[in-house]
């Protein structure tokens, strides 16, 4: 995997990703594109996206040794890369930045975004709020009952909340109403997609904002460990935290690449969003990819404690590396994930994102069958505070 | 030269224009579907454009979204689709039915078998609105070999190196979107679609169909006297919505025949223009 150099011109993946979009969005894909291609030769244009996530981010973010929780699971030591410590709490921000820097780079003082849970929404408001600009996102009602909090955040920070009635009212309708707003206001408005999905060039622009979490724990590794850890594990919903770490080990020889999809109640039970594992390649948003579909191929709802993992498809570039069998893909299941997240409170006085949560419990997994001297590198993609109300439900305690 | 072709042939020689109604398979039940079908022929329609419901309709607006869900509550599959437009063929063997939907159920039936099965259905052209040509070469060689139209779409924003890309694949007609936006949007600028026409005609040779914002007959008719063919979907899909079930076939019929006096009247008072290079 030394000359990885994915996607193509077209934004292929091997099979998959594309632009699988009406001819009404192309020529705003094509504006998009070349744009971007723009701004990532433009040294003035990377050199304020790094300054912004340095001063207004808080980059670099950590890579913390958690000893206490290494030492109970008795096996591999696990370092934490803590994305839970960036502004808004979570990795989400890291795009939202370089998104809105090209927005205002390409004049248009309007951005949307989709939002499941909230978080990139809260990201894609605050980074409005911060450079002027108008909001609005799309958020199925059936979330907007659900995240309360987040939708306040939101509102606080002046984007416009919209709710989404079609569909299952959940984040995959949030998407697709959100790109009918783009088509209809494409003249003025940039679509900030949260997550490595969607039409080219999204998947590959994504990923390259979010690859600075990779960038960082390669040299923050090689100083605190003197060497790179024997596998990195990421959560996979739409997979943006895990393509972020991913990408740079791609060419790293002998670093395993472990994305950890929702089991919900089970892979069996058909109560998940574990696309890659229990899916199979299909087309939506924009592009072709692993999809939890029924025999007639509609898409169908999924389920996971946490509102992040919650969708049913995933980047195509996680499909690619899945088929490639450069990363490997597991599924943990909620009660899994609720172990992890507990352990880690008490354990080391972290409270982790139930999405990341994912991602630790595949490492209480995996830590006891190795030996002491080997590292598993695990991104802590988001911060808790969001999931208290979840997780105290789970334990039947009400506020 | 395949059916669609021979439509548009016919009409021109008339110095008439194509009327193409849209509705959803399966919508507001399966049941009502055919009947539906022949009441639009009866109505003046030249070709019918026939929705598969999709759980995800991107492109759509909120009245086809609906009908989208009414069709999926009742459990319409691709497969049911497609023996609708068999039972509908049963009586009527000339009306062009042109399937229009998203890539998914298609590439989950498997592309090969799916146009096995829509040419032995009766279906005449097949337009998947999330395959823009570059994604949509292999899948138009396949139609064509099953004798079916691959019919594409081009927008206001469409470049003429695409308008070219699109004419080296597409045949039957190209469907030209009229507007910014998602199905069911505003009123349409007539002056500012008759402008890109006669570009898209001398790019492809392939008759041009105007669909998106066209809600009543007067528009309907300034548009007959631009384009190939004139596209109506969501003010159909209202009437449906709006009608109990067994109104809905009466309903829908005087809507189209209104559609359809406004167009010939204005086809008739111009002389027609030509698609053919």
């Amino acid at each position: 995997m030394n000359d990885y150099d994915l996607p193509d011109a077209r934004g292929h993946f091997g099979p998959y990703g594309g632009v699988f979009v009406a001819e009404t969005l192309i020529a705003a894909l094509d504006e998009l594109k070349e744009a971007y291609a723009a701004a990532q030769r433009d040294p003035q244009f990377v050199a304020e996206f790094n300054d912004e996530l340095k001063h207004y981010v808080g980059r670099p973010s950590p890579v913390y040794h958690a000893r206490r929780w290494s030492e109970a699971l008795g096996g591999a030591q696990i370092y934490l890369k803590r994305e839970d410590l960036n502004h808004t709490g979570a990795h989400k921000i890291n795009n939202c930045i370089g998104q809105a820097l090209l927005a205002r780079r390409m004049q248009k003082p309007r951005v949307i975004a989709e939002t499941g849970a909230g978080q990139h929404g809260v990201a894609t408001a605050t980074v409005a709020a911060r450079y002027g600009m108008e909001c609005v996102v799309y958020m199925g009602s059936e979330d907007i009952r659900r995240q309360a909090a987040n939708v306040y955040r939101m509102k606080l920070l002046g984007a416009v909340v919209v709710p989404v009635e079609s569909g299952s009212r959940t984040l995959k309708d949030a998407l697709n109403e959100a790109m009918r707003d783009w088509v209809t206001n494409v003249s003025d408005t940039f679509y900030i997609i949260g997550t490595v999905a969607g039409p080219h060039p999204y998947p590959m622009m994504v990923r390259d904002f979010q690859s600075i979490i990779g960038r960082e724990s390669i040299v923050q590794m090689q100083e605190q460990c003197g060497r790179q850890p024997d596998a990195v594990i990421a959560c996979v919903g739409g997979g943006s935290n895990a393509m972020g770490i991913f990408y740079p080990y791609i060419p790293v020889a002998g670093v395993r690449l472990i994305g950890v999809e929702a089991a919900g109640e089970g892979i069996a039970t058909g109560q998940h969003a574990a696309s890659l594992t229990a899916g199979r390649p299909g087309v939506l948003h924009g592009n072709r990819t692993y999809l939890l579909q029924d025999e007639n191929g509609q898409i169908t709802e999924t389920h996971s404690i946490s509102a992040g993992l919650d969708y049913p498809g995933v980047g195509p570039e996680h499909a690619w590396l899945k088929d490639s069998g450069r990363a490997e893909y597991v599924s943990i299941s909620d009660a899994e994930a609720l172990q992890a997240f507990h352990d880690l409170c008490r354990l080391e006085g972290i409270i982790p994102a139930l999405e990341s949560s994912h991602a630790l419990a595949y490492a209480t997994r995996l830590a006891p069958t190795l030996a002491k001297e080997q590292i598993l590198l695990v991104n802590l993609s988001g911060r808790g505070d969001k999931d208290m109300h979840t997780v105290a439900d789970q334990s039947g305690i009400t506020f | 030269m395949t059916t669609i072709q021979s439509v548009f042939e016919r009409l021109q020689a008339q110095g008439r224009k194509a009327l193409i109604p849209f509705i959803t398979a399966g919508d507001p039940d399966p049941a009502w579907t055919v009947p539906l079908l022949h009441a639009l022929v009866r109505a003046g329609a030249d070709i019918i454009e026939l929705g598969v419901p999709f759980s995800d309709p991107m492109a759509d607006g909120p009245t086809i979204q609906r009908a989208s869900e009414r069709a999926l509550a009742k459990g319409v599959s691709l497969r049911q689709v497609l023996e609708l437009v068999e039972s509908f063929r049963a009586d009527d063997q000339q009306t062009p039915i042109v399937l229009m939907g998203y890539a998914n159920p298609i590439e989950s039936m498997g592309v090969e078998v799916f146009a096995g099965a829509a040419c032995a259905a009766g279906v005449n052209g097949v337009l998947v609105v999330d395959y823009p040509p570059e994604e949509g070469i292999d899948f138009a060689r396949i139609l064509h070999r099953h004798a079916l139209d691959p019919i594409f779409l081009l927008a206001p924003t469409s470049s003429d190196a695409r308008i070219s890309q699109v004419g080296a694949l597409a045949s039957g007609y190209i469907y030209y979107v009229s507007l910014k936006g998602v199905t069911g949007s505003a009123a349409l600028d007539v002056a500012a679609v008759a402008a890109r026409i006669p570009e898209i005609r001398a790019r492809t040779g392939v008759p041009v169909g105007v669909g998106f914002g066209i809600r009543d007959a007067a528009t309907a008719a300034a548009v007959a006297g631009i384009a190939d063919a004139v596209v109506v979907g969501s003010r159909i899909i209202e009437e449906i919505e709006q009608s109990a079930p067994d109104q809905a076939c009466a309903k829908v019929l005087a809507l189209v025949a209104d559609i359809r006096r406004g167009m010939d009247a204005a086809t008739n008072a111009s002389g027609g223009t030509t698609w053919a290079r």
